[in-house]
């Protein structure tokens, strides 16, 4: 019985795994065709495509531009969840649930809606669709989720190292810079990791708020309007390369500095 | 002669490299309330859960009413288990959890039903049928783990530390209700602690363990009044030590040398061995009278209030004397600094070769 | 500890007015336009509801919710269904050690943009893509299949990328399991199956629900994976509101069915925080 159960296990497990990497496996597979459509016969490799995205000066500006709007939106988002999260956890304030709540709502509605918003009364007052737009829009995303993150690492044996460092002596600038953050910067961390990939991947916000200069997700979407062509093959799979290779940095980071 | 009810043969197990049972081998008769003591890496959880079936020892066999269950998967041994933290399920009620091991031989709802409320009668919950196990304090949940492992009439019913979690006024209410439950139910108990006082209210059978071997084995009367190993006469209640060599042998009286001079005591050895004489702290006097053996004078080191007795600790005057451990009554006047001069009844000397 | 200065007081409606004033300009006011723009509001008090009734007269605007609705319904419970066994497996049936290496393995495709993981797909399904192209040299059919710009697509797209999330808290929910309940259930004769009918399934059946409710609200919102895969044969309700705003710039159309949008998200999410009250009690 423990044989069958196993044979199964590995079939089933097997197929899934075929259909998770299916379309990955097409994708960098057809990147590297050296005729003009992504569709089998394959009549690779070439590396022709890969030339063309590095060589478009569309693709490389929106990749830029998906990084700076990234980076900048991220270190907002959790400057701002850090500041808040660390008052609410500190200080009592009169209101702290409908507030803390208020902080965590976007994070219940579809981005859709928090573009088309934004969208609409942009629009009212007269602000042009560009970067700005769509980071702005970043931070209203990555904002709650950072705030999530951080508050819950706020717990109260914290609260006691801070009240020992006070105790000692330190002013509440002290304890923020050689006590708090040095302890929270994990959560710090992983909310600034988590933002900057929701932001760098996302597509409705900056295809609603941007025009002419735009990300990277929206440029590949222009791309498909060509319909299927290698190109849009190899910058995908530039994209997940580069994702993979950031996520294995990271690991290897974190697990050197922890013991585990 | 009553036939054993269980037989643990010659069991040797380890983990990895390291090793933490050599050559156990245990009897178990029906109706008894056994307790395995001992220290944290003694081996007894492992033995435990050796007999539950959870392990299977490298070497070794158990036999439960002469079957031999060695391989047998906990499902299929008569055994049932009270786990340390209770492993109630939290998604269904306390009567359910208490059913459970019945739906699962097979019973209708309505027997279950019938049959878990007279386990819970038993434990003195009845009232709890339809809760769920979050509503309970520790204490019930304990109780509800002892219904649900009772009403499947095991042959053995094995508890692996199930009071560790309690107070300790909780912990001697249910040491008492264990014991009359165990009475009533006829089971036979094999409870795993570290409490001696625990193992001593509990146990007709005690075994002391220690790293991985089992050191004295008795009623805890027996086993208190003689232990059989230095270790055994320190982990189960305290002693005065007093190390010493055999100087003559006439039938079982013996004469050994020590600091204090020759000191005479009644048991079997050999001319030369070296033994340590123990005496507990309860028979330790402080004030000489005419009937003791007496072991010099000794300053008091430490007086312990304990409530209904003190707890005196003092360090021998003589060169290599050891320290004496007293228990006087509370009201007796004994201050730090003060001299003493301890000594015993001859009948209270206890002689340990190992 | 008396006297607190003027600063000290000060400090935490510092640190925490910046977020509060992001999350009241950017989302709440956007909000409000937004309402008040469904109902156009004309400033001097002339509401109408003529958007919402829209909704219920106009077929073609009713049918987009209904099939968005069946569309993230069937999504829903096939990638439930195909991740529970794949997670269970994971959790279960691989040696401790590479657990971490093969649930990494398993949601690897996350890390493909999500444009780009939807495009693939239209790769695949498309008339001269890879399957059609296996089918037709196994000679198990004569004609390519029209599988892309099809409801099956997006269902496909939708699975593929829910599968990954649901295995991932599907598995960590199996994983916080206190070990001890299968020890009890063993010992109290409860084979492996029945082990995990009674004990293993009811006990990570809420992980599942919060999995699934994720799984509704992300899929009924997305405008991506049906506009690439389903093609406009079939509207779904984001693809809707997106052609409100695209091609006629009617934004109180569009308000009006994003607010509708969010209504159905909200009951979905009140009966799923019901449920999990229940289930508590």
């Amino acid at each position: 019985m423990r044989g069958y159960m196993r044979f199964f296990s590995a079939v089933y497990a097997l197929a899934i795994y075929g259909f998770i990497f299916l379309p990955v496996v097409v994708l960098v597979v057809f990147s590297l065709q050296s005729t003009a459509f992504p569709i089998p016969p394959f009549t690779g490799p070439s590396s022709r495509w890969y030339e063309a995205v590095l060589n478009d000066p569309r693709l490389t500006s929106a990749l830029f531009n998906s990084l700076a709007v990234a980076i900048i939106s991220s270190v907002v988002a959790v400057a701002l969840g850090f500041a808040s999260a660390w008052s609410f956890a500190r200080f009592t304030l009169p209101g702290s649930g409908i507030m803390r709540g208020l902080i965590t709502l976007p994070l219940t509605v579809s981005y859709l809606i928090i573009g088309m918003g934004l969208l609409v009364i942009f629009n009212m007052i007269g602000l042009p669709k560009n970067l700005l737009a769509a980071g702005i829009g970043h931070v209203v995303i990555n904002l709650p989720l950072c705030f999530a993150i951080i508050y819950s690492q706020m717990g109260d044996h914290q609260i006691n190292i801070e009240r020992a460092a006070r105790d000692l002596g330190a002013t509440e600038w002290n304890v923020l810079w050689l006590v708090t953050l040095p302890i929270i910067w994990p959560a710090i961390f992983a909310s600034l990791f988590l933002s900057m990939t929701f932001s760098w991947d996302e597509f409705v916000i900056s295809f609603l708020l941007t025009r002419f200069d735009t990300t990277l997700p929206v440029e590949i979407w222009n791309l498909l309007r060509s319909g299927l062509n290698p190109k849009t093959n190899a910058v995908g799979s530039l994209v997940f390369a580069v994702s993979v290779v950031a996520a294995i940095i990271l690991e290897l980071i974190l697990v050197r500095r922890r013991p585990a | 002669m009553t036939e054993a009810l269980v037989e643990m043969k010659n069991i040797s197990h380890s983990f990895g490299r390291v090793s933490v049972l050599h050559d156990v081998s245990l009897t178990i008769n029906p109706g008894s309330y056994t307790v395995l003591l001992g220290p944290s890496g003694s081996g007894k959880t492992t033995l435990l859960s050796i007999l539950g079936g959870f392990i299977i020892p490298r070497k070794g066999s158990v036999l439960i009413r002469g079957v031999n269950c060695t391989m047998m998967a906990p499902a299929k041994r008569p055994t049932t288990t009270v786990f340390q933290d209770y492993a109630l399920f939290p998604h269904m009620s306390v009567g359910n959890n208490v059913g459970f091991g019945l739906r699962m031989k097979g019973v209708i709802k309505s027997e279950r039903d019938r049959l878990a409320h007279e386990a819970l009668v038993i434990v003195g919950l009845p009232e709890a049928f339809r809760k769920k196990p979050h509503q309970l304090s520790g204490g019930q949940r304990q109780r509800v783990a002892l219904a649900r492992a009772l009403v499947v009439k095991p042959d053995v019913l094995l508890l692996d530390e199930p009071l560790g979690a309690l107070d300790l006024k909780l912990r001697r209410q249910m040491q008492d209700e264990l014991k009359a439950i165990q009475k009533q139910v006829g089971t036979a108990f094999v409870h795993v602690t570290h409490d001696q006082e625990e193992a001593m209210a509990l146990a007709d059978h005690c075994v002391v363990m220690n790293q991985g071997r089992i050191e004295d084995e008795g009623t805890p009367e027996r086993v208190y009044a003689k232990p059989a190993t230095r270790f055994s006469a320190t982990f189960m209640g305290e002693s005065t030590l007093i190390p010493g060599e055999v100087a003559s042998v006439m039938n079982n009286a013996i004469s050994v040398n020590t600091v204090f001079g020759t000191l005479p005591i009644i048991a079997t050895a050999e001319e030369g061995a070296k033994v340590t004489l123990a005496i507990r702290p309860e028979h330790m006097r402080l004030i000489r009278d005419s009937r003791s053996l007496t072991f010099g004078s000794a300053e008091v080191t430490a007086v312990i209030f304990q409530g209904s007795f003190k707890r005196v600790v003092a360090t021998s005057t003589t060169l290599w004397g050891p320290t004496f451990i007293a228990k006087i009554p509370a009201t007796h006047d004994v201050a730090v600094g003060d001299t003493v001069t301890p000594c015993c009844h001859i009948e209270d000397l206890i002689m340990l070769t190992k | 500890m008396n006297e607190l200065s003027k600063i000290d007081r000060a400090l935490p409606w510092m640190l925490v007015t910046p977020a509060l004033l992001w999350t009241l300009l950017f989302f709440v006011v956007p909000f409000v336009a937004m309402a008040l723009l469904s109902l156009n509001f004309q400033g001097e008090g002339g509401m109408t509801v003529s958007n919402y009734s829209q909704f219920f007269t106009n077929p073609s605007y009713y049918r987009a919710m209904i099939n968005s609705l069946e569309v993230t319904g069937l999504v829903t419970v096939i990638s439930v269904l195909l991740a529970y066994p794949f997670a269970w497996i994971l959790a279960e049936q691989i040696p401790q050690r590479l657990q971490r290496l093969a649930l990494l393995l398993a949601i690897l495709p996350f890390w493909t943009s999500y444009v780009v993981r939807s495009y693939s797909w239209l790769l695949v399904l498309a008339q001269n893509g890879v399957v059609n192209d296996a089918l037709l040299r196994a000679r198990l059919v004569t004609e390519p299949l029209q599988l892309a710009n099809t409801r099956t697509a997006t269902v496909i797209g939708f699975v593929h990328f829910f599968v990954m999330l649901l295995t991932l808290t599907i598995f960590a929910s199996l994983k916080q399991l206190n070990p001890s309940y299968r020890k009890a259930a063993a010992d109290l004769g409860a084979g492996p199956i029945r082990t995990f009918i009674y004990i293993i399934l009811p006990l990570t059946l809420p992980g599942v629900v919060v999995g699934a409710f994720l799984t509704f609200v992300l899929a009924i919102g997305d405008y991506i994976t049906p506009q690439i895969l389903g093609g406009n044969n079939e509207l779904l309700m984001p693809q809707l509101i997106m052609m409100q705003i695209g091609r006629r710039g009617d934004f109180a159309s569009a308000s009006a069915l994003a607010l509708i949008l969010m209504a159905v998200v909200t009951i979905a999410y009140i009966a799923c925080a019901r449920w999990l009250k229940i289930e508590r009690t």
